[in-house]
């Protein structure tokens, strides 16, 4: 072959996976970048949707708005509870339903088949049979805990500040632990057998082959399951929106939840998109720190 | 792992722990669903009674024949399954690219492509809205398609490329060697092997699209309304029937349900890949 057909062969091969990508460029780009960009436009500007015409370039103002914004920071620390509380319980549940999955019964399969439909329900299903069971005059909740004797009389769990924010958490996490419990019992059915009867030769507790053998074993696992898990409970607005639009009061407002408010019901796009891309930024910096600190503890 | 436990040990510490987990998995759906059969002077009652006394249809009679359901149904069918296509026609040549190609660029779009799915909804949403608005697509099916698009590409362009990273290159060699061209070879060869995980990933956008609500809301009016903003809607005009509601929130919940079911295995490998190989 002479060296001008190499040539030609070569710029052939660099630019044929480009024909193969190109749809899932032109689409993402005209759905995903142009928005995020006009989001990051917008967020700088004073745009509200009836009056589209006063649209001005107001520089850091939504931010500056924002800093003496008391639902921002009441959003920002409800947020704050949120993530944490539903992660981390999520995370145990599943971790504990993962290891018993792992255990050899007759009907693994079946169990294993069960436990993920919470997963594949819609988040309006999900508000909707909680908003019912948390009803305050027929709510099977109510019903059954005064039926053990731990209430004397009915909760409105949803109406009420102290609670409504913990009642629509129990229902995420009922949701997302099942997303915990495959990833982790799929990592789980990668260690090594022999891992474990070098432990039991050693004379290892049950307890001590938990943490010493299984939990090491899939740490990589249980790190990217609690990142990947974290952005989404963190984004997530929709059950809260379906059980109680953010109320009472601003009880169960979270940062993305107030940022849609703000746009959909306050029709004000510069300072829901200006809300919106803090929620960003601030995930972005999360994820940024969490892979710095993985990868250096991996290269240790 | 070696289990010395006895039969009744077993029992004791795996069954009945993950009974419970599954009661408590199960115990919400199969409450929507008794109540959707309850009539509804048995859904008033206090105490509550768990088990209908006399089960009933009406409660879907009355949303199928009184509500616009049954067109709301048909909405969210052909939005989810046109999502399903779109995204698999532009995400199966994609994960082609991914994993058959070596090139400049490669590893940034990857990790491009997967951090779409870390952006928040409301970020993408207000914009969205405003381009839909702008282009005259706003309420019509390929507007909320366009919408789902936004999740459902990054995500099979990830599984499908974790599918087609299973069927062996020397595949693709022996093809050329007996003189195929690529797209012969992938039209002969590869595709028929990946079409389990096609079909996988189809179904995932499929469920994911059928299950969509923010997206669905924003861009849709009346006249292509899914099913998920049809029901919450019902909860602000029927609130207190709940039987209505809860019949509606099952015929939404069992065909995913089945569906899901029915990939489950494939689904959970291919979305589960990327977190366990890393």
């Amino acid at each position: 072959m002479s060296n001008a057909a190499i040539a030609v062969d070569r710029r052939r091969v660099t630019w044929t996976p480009f024909l193969f990508l190109a749809p899932a460029l032109a689409v993402t780009t005209a759905i995903v970048v142009y928005p995020v960009i006009q989001t990051i436009w917008l967020s700088f500007s004073n745009y509200v949707i009836y009056a589209p015409d006063d649209q001005r370039f107001v520089g850091l103002a939504n931010f500056r708005t924002m800093l003496g914004d008391e639902v921002f920071w009441i959003s920002l620390w409800h947020s704050a509870i949120w993530i944490v509380g539903v992660v981390s319980l999520q995370f145990l549940l599943g971790l504990a339903t993962a290891l018993l999955l792992n255990q050899s019964f007759w009907w693994r399969g079946l169990a294993r088949a069960l436990v993920v439909i919470p997963w594949a329900l819609p988040s309006v299903i999900i508000g909707l049979m909680w908003t019912w069971m948390y009803d305050f005059n027929t709510g099977v909740i109510n019903d059954a805990l005064i039926r053990l004797g731990l209430l004397s009389g009915p909760v409105a769990w949803l109406a009420r500040p102290d609670t409504a924010l913990y009642a629509i958490m129990l229902a995420l996490i009922w949701q997302g632990f099942p997303f915990f419990a495959v990833t982790i019992l799929s990592g789980l059915q990668t260690v090594p057998a022999e891992l474990y009867e070098a432990a039991e030769v050693d004379g290892a507790t049950r307890w001590q082959k938990l943490t010493k053998v299984t939990l090491p074993s899939i740490a990589d696992v249980i790190a990217t399951a609690l990142l990947l898990r974290t952005i989404w409970v963190a984004n997530s607005l929709d059950v809260i929106l379906v059980t109680t639009g953010g109320g009472p009061g601003y009880a169960t407002h979270t940062l993305p939840l107030y940022a849609f408010l703000r746009a959909y019901s306050g029709m004000e796009f510069g300072y829901g998109a200006a809300l919106a891309l803090v929620l960003t930024v601030i995930l972005f910096a999360a994820v940024f720190i969490y892979v710095r600190r993985a990868s250096g503890e991996a290269a240790r | 792992m070696i289990d010395r436990r006895s039969r009744l040990a077993r029992i004791a510490q795996v069954e009945i722990p993950i009974l419970a987990i599954i009661g408590f998995a199960l115990a919400p759906y199969l409450w929507m669903i008794l109540t959707s059969i309850k009539p509804a002077r048995e859904l008033a009652e206090w105490p509550v009674h768990y088990l209908p006394r006399e089960a009933t249809l009406d409660h879907y009679r009355e949303l199928i024949t009184r509500t616009s359901f049954a067109g709301n149904l048909s909405n969210s069918l052909i939005i989810a399954c046109g999502a399903a296509l779109a995204g698999l026609a532009v995400s199966i040549p994609a994960g082609y690219a991914f994993s058959r190609f070596r090139f400049g660029g490669r590893r940034l779009l990857m990790t491009g492509f997967l951090a779409i799915n870390m952006f928040p909804i409301v970020l993408l949403i207000i914009p969205l809205f405003l381009l839909m608005r702008a282009l005259g697509l706003l309420d019509t099916y390929l507007g909320v398609i366009a919408g789902h698009s936004t999740f459902a590409i990054p995500f099979a362009i990830w599984m499908l490329t974790s599918y087609f990273n299973t069927i062996p290159r020397e595949l693709d060699e022996a093809a050329t060697i007996d003189g195929a061209s690529r797209l012969q070879a992938i039209r002969l060869i590869i595709l028929p092997l990946v079409l389990p995980g096609v079909a996988t990933a189809g179904i995932y956008i499929f469920i994911t699209s059928w299950n969509e609500y923010l997206f669905a809301m924003m861009l849709s009016g009346e006249a292509v309304r899914t099913v998920t903003v049809a029901l919450q809607l019902f909860i602000g005009e029927f609130t207190i029937q709940w039987g209505l509601l809860t019949a509606g929130g099952t015929l939404i919940a069992l065909p995913v349900t089945l569906l899901f079911l029915l990939v489950q295995k494939r689904l959970v490998g291919g979305l589960t890949a990327g977190a366990v190989k890393s």
